[in-house]
This record gives structure tokens, C-alpha cells and sequence, in this order.
């Protein structure tokens, strides 16, 4: 690598200039992570005049709500369907892509775009899409005998925010399967193209294998997408509905907090949440390292 | 040599104009919805071609705004996203460099003990923690400001590894030189680091920019005054607007305008935009 740096002495300079960060760490991260984990303890009235200290109740009861059983449900379902959609359409263009030379660039930058789209947008314009009265997609898939009623029809409207989560993301996972493509050597196909391979035969042997770590890294990231950034999509569409069959786990935490205020509840989602999202990283900075010596 | 079949050329060919029309196709939708009068929009099938209100509609949003959503101008709405994503994009990378330089060039107690501050920010995002969050905001009086706008937003754990993976990158003997040349700490990170860190540091502004501008959650947590809406999060009041129906016309022309600048920031500065998004999720 190169040689280690001779550090800078200084008694206070390192602490000022890391000052900034972690005062805003310490107010706007910390403190009220510890004020949700000290809230989920308590019995909390909607005005904050009176609390009581009841344990662990508040998670025991929500572990008994079939509301917030479903939510999981729901999260799993939104997060695997967004996933998988995104991913495996993205890999098919991406490999598309890394198939031609020319106009490579021009499909790319039409490629790329959505990335920038606001995921509360996305929502929005794919619900006036969908929506049963004026929405073109409504309209072509009435006259293909489907009835589109994502305000009656749960599993219709999931299925619409799904495809808006979906839209926005598949840019983002061209981009890294562009990049992990155009890595993978170029002898290693050519030698399996030598050997006889077809170009199915290649892709399936070759190309996915070698392929995996960026697959992997991809998954991760997409989950933790579809979990928790994707609270916008639901809020400015379905809100949750109908009956409660679009309420992910954050649009939950949320509502339980600000609609219904409840606050121990809501505060005990948030800690429930936060041990997930640290789960999460774990698994994903583990597999960080190992891309490094991939 | 791999033997190019043709069909698979132009198989791939149709792939790519394929996942082109399916990108560009909700937006097409929105743009011309944009610019048609509302009784155009009222029944199926609505026009797939512009219409003649286009001038009319958007003058309409950029001045008076929709009154069923407040009667805030988009125009306004516009101003406050810019200043926001201005604000937190420049503030993140000021807070993050410093605080890289900090862990990369000097030595001193604490700092395993700062690096883990900064690590968990990653483990800790706002949408699940809404509520003790809106509470803190409160308690600081800071609700209904630019300042409780964008100051939570700017610590950031990835771009201060970025810029902490990007100095481990410097040859050392460029601080050496420095030191030989007895230029402090501060002169070092002024007259070598941050000239040295300019494509960086604009990779991550789009990057940023476009986190920033795209804000939904915490604007409306924090703003109940109509005066500091954003656009992303303003188009919801108007899709959801109660009892009238939705005026498709002006929402999709805000969702146009909404989209309008991270998007061409992305086309515009492609090479940049894919370098900052690959490297900070490294």
C-alpha cells in the first residue's frame, strides 16, 4: 500500500473538528433513540400529563396484535416483491447493455434517471396511472378483463406500491450490476466461448457466479430500501389502506405515533425496528469486507 | 474471440428500448396530463398527447398554487426544496470532511470512541424513530425552521467514510512534504486535502443534492406552517386533498416540476453522478 501517515499533534484541533458531527449525532441520533427505548417502557396518555411504568407490556401487547403481525406480513411481502422485481429487471437490462457497443451510453443515460425521482413521486404518479376512474393503466387492464380497484382491492393497491417502489429502484441496480459486469474478466468468457459455451451456457456458468457479490450486496441494500425508505410511497398514496393492508412496519410506527398516538406502542415499534436495521448492517458490513478480498 | 450473434444483438437492442419506454412512460403520462384542462382528465381513456393548457397550468402552479392544498405556490415550494437541499448538501460535506480529517490525520484518546459515534448514525434513520425525534425538535423550538429543516440531516456516516477512505488513499509523503515546508494541520487540509478532494466532493454534492431535494418524512414531521413546505412533500396534501376530487392537471405538473431538477442534475452530469453513488456505498 504505502507508507502510514506521521499524524498531526494537537490537543484540541481533532476534537473541534469533529465537534460538528458528533454534537449532531449526540442530539438528533442519540437522544432520541434513548428516549424511544426509555418510552416503550411506559404508559403514556395522548397529552404526556401521566405515565406509568408497565415493563415490557407494550412489546408483549403488540406481539398479540394481529394489526402489527400482519404489518410484518405485509413489510416481508412489499420488501421481497420490490426486490426481486427490481433486481431481476435490472440484471436483464444490465447484461442487455454490457451485450452492445453501440448507443451504449445514449440507453444508459435513459436507463439511469429514475434513480433521481423522489419515491413519494413515484407513488404519486403511479397512483394517478392506476387510479380506477382516469388511469391509463386502470383503463387498458379493465379492457383486458382485470377490474382495478386499488381503493377496494388490498392486494391490488400492495401490488401498486410495489410497482412504484419497484420503478424508482431498477436504475439503481443497473448501475451496480453495469459495474459488477463490466469487471468480471473478459479472457474468463472468451475461454468458455472457446470451449464451446453458448451464450446461455456462459451466462449461467460464468457470468452469474462471478456475479454474486454484487447480487448479494444488492439484496441487502434493496431490502433495507423497501423496508425503510419507502415510507413516502405509502404515505402519499394508499395511506395505509384499504383496511390496513398497505401498512408496512415504518407507515406503522408512524401511525401508531401520530394518528393514533400511541406513544408507548409507537416508541416500542421504533426500538423493534432499530435492532432490525442493525441486523441489517451487520450482515451488509460483514459482506462489505469480503468484497474487498473478492 | 466470442462470436457475435446478431440476433442476440438486436434481441438486446429491443430489451433496452423496452425498459426505456417503461421508465419513461409514467412520466410521459405526467407530462402530458400536465398540460390538459381538468374535464380532459375526468374520464377513461384520457389523452396520451400534450394539450393546449401546458403555458396556462404551470403559470398557474408557480404563482397561485392549488387552493385545496393551502394555496401555497409550487413556486414557493420550489424555493424551500432548493434551499434545503442546498443546506443540507453543504453542510453534510463540510461536517463529514472535517471530521475524516480529523480521523485520518491526527491521533489522539478518543478517537475509536468518535469513530463508533459516527458508525451508528448508519443504524439509526430518522423514519424509525420518528416520534422522540419530532419530540427533540420540539423541545429545541426548532420546528418550522430552516434550521430544524436541514440541521438534523447533515451528520452523515457514509460521506465521512468516503472522504475517510479517500485521504487513506494520499501518498503520505504529501504530508510529510507539508511539514517539511512547516505548513500546520489546518494549512495542510486547506492548500493540499481539499484541492486534492474536488471530484469527490462533487460526486457526493449530486449525490447529496438529490437526498436532499427528495426529503419526504421530515418536512412533514416539522413543518405544520404551510410558509416551509417542500415540493416533494406538498404534492401529497394536494393528491389527498378530502373531499374535492384530485385535480390530476396541477398535481401531475407539480410532480413534473417536483422531478424536474434532480433528474436533469443526473442526465447533465452523468460520469459524476455514478461515481458518487457507487463510491459511497462502498
Amino acid at each position: 500500500m504505502r507508507s502510514s501517515i506521521t499524524p498531526f499533534t494537537n490537543r484540541w484541533l481533532p476534537y473541534a473538528l469533529l465537534a460538528p458531527q458528533l454534537l449532531i449525532t449526540a442530539v438528533f441520533f442519540l437522544w432520541p433513540s434513548f428516549q424511544a427505548f426509555e418510552q416503550s417502557l411506559f404508559l403514556e396518555d395522548a397529552f404526556g400529563f401521566t405515565r406509568k411504568f408497565i415493563g415490557v407490556d407494550n412489546y408483549r401487547e403488540l406481539f398479540r396484535d394481529d394489526g402489527y403481525l400482519r404489518s410484518f406480513q405485509t413489510s416481508l411481502i412489499f420488501g421481497l416483491g420490490v426486490t426481486f422485481i427490481s433486481m431481476s429487471t435490472a440484471l436483464v437490462l444490465a447484461v442487455s447493455a454490457n451485450h452492445i457497443i453501440r448507443w451504449a451510453q445514449a440507453y444508459r443515460a435513459l436507463l439511469v434517471w429514475p434513480y433521481a425521482v423522489a419515491p413519494a413521486l413515484a407513488g404519486v404518479i403511479w397512483y394517478f396511472l392506476m387510479n380506477p376512474s382516469v388511469g391509463i393503466v386502470a383503463y387498458w387492464l379493465n379492457a383486458l378483463g382485470v377490474e382495478w380497484n386499488h381503493y377496494v382491492d388490498g392486494e391490488q393497491a400492495l401490488l401498486m406500491v410495489i410497482i412504484a417502489a419497484s420503478w424508482k429502484q431498477v436504475s439503481y441496480n443497473f448501475l451496480f450490476f453495469i459495474a459488477g459486469l463490466q469487471s468480471i474478466p473478459r479472457s474468463l468468457i472468451e475461454a468458455a466461448a472457446i470451449d464451446g459455451a453458448g451464450p446461455w451456457r456462459r451466462f449461467l456458468t460464468i457470468t452469474f457466479p462471478l456475479l454474486s457479490p454484487t447480487t448479494f450486496f444488492l439484496l441487502v441494500i434493496n431490502l433495507v430500501y423497501a423496508f425503510f425508505d419507502t415510507f413516502a410511497i405509502i404515505h402519499a398514496t394508499t395511506e395505509g389502506g384499504p383496511a390496513d393492508t398497505t401498512s408496512v412496519l415504518v407507515f406503522r410506527v408512524y401511525n401508531t405515533g401520530f394518528v393514533s398516538q400511541d406513544y408507548g406502542s409507537s416508541a416500542a415499534q421504533s426500538v423493534i425496528l432499530m435492532t432490525l436495521v442493525v441486523l441489517m448492517t451487520a450482515i451488509q458490513f460483514r459482506f462489505v469486507e469480503r468484497r474487498v478480498t473478492y | 474471440m466470442v462470436r457475435r450473434r446478431h440476433g442476440l444483438t438486436i434481441l438486446a437492442h429491443l430489451v433496452l428500448i423496452a425498459g426505456v419506454m417503461l421508465f419513461g412512460f409514467p412520466v410521459w403520462m405526467a407530462l402530458v396530463a400536465s398540460t390538459h384542462p381538468p374535464e380532459e382528465l375526468s374520464i377513461n381513456p384520457i389523452p396520451m398527447w400534450f394539450g393546449a393548457m401546458g403555458p396556462d397550468n404551470y403559470r398557474q402552479l408557480l404563482s397561485g398554487g392549488i387552493p385545496e392544498a393551502g394555496g401555497v405556490s409550487v413556486g414557493l415550494m420550489m424555493t424551500n426544496s432548493l434551499l434545503m437541499a442546498l443546506l443540507i448538501t453543504i453542510g453534510k460535506i463540510s461536517v463529514s470532511l472535517i471530521a475524516a480529517f480529523a480521523i485520518v490525520y491526527f491521533k489522539f484518546p478518543l478517537k475509536t470512541f468518535a469513530f463508533w459515534m459516527i458508525f451508528i448514525t448508519l443504524m439509526l434513520p430518522v423514519e424509525i424513530r420518528i416520534l422522540p425525534t419530532f419530540d427533540v425538535i420540539a423541545k429545541l423550538g426548532i420546528l418550522n425552521s430552516y434550521v430544524g429543516l436541514c440541521l438534523p440531516l447533515i451528520a452523515s456516516a457514509t460521506a465521512t467514510f468516503l472522504f475517510r477512505q479517500f485521504f487513506l488513499t494520499i501518498p503520505a509523503e504529501l504530508v510529510e512534504a507539508a511539514r517539511m515546508d512547516r505548513a500546520g494541520p489546518l494549512r495542510f487540509f486547506w492548500d493540499i486535502l481539499l484541492p486534492l478532494s474536488r471530484t469527490n466532493i462533487a460526486a457526493l454534492f449530486i449525490i447529496l443534492f438529490i437526498y436532499g431535494w427528495n426529503q419526504y418524512l421530515w418536512p412533514l414531521l416539522i413543518t405544520t406552517d404551510e410558509n416551509y413546505y417542500t415540493i416533494v412533500m406538498g404534492i401529497q396534501r394536494m393528491a389527498n386533498a378530502g373531499e374535492a376530487l384530485p385535480l390530476w392537471h396541477l398535481i401531475m405538473g407539480t410532480a413534473v416540476l417536483a422531478l424536474l431538477p434532480p433528474v436533469v442534475i443526473v442526465l447533465s452530469m452523468q460520469r459524476l453522478f455514478v461515481k458518487g453513488l457507487i463510491e459511497s456505498e462502498k
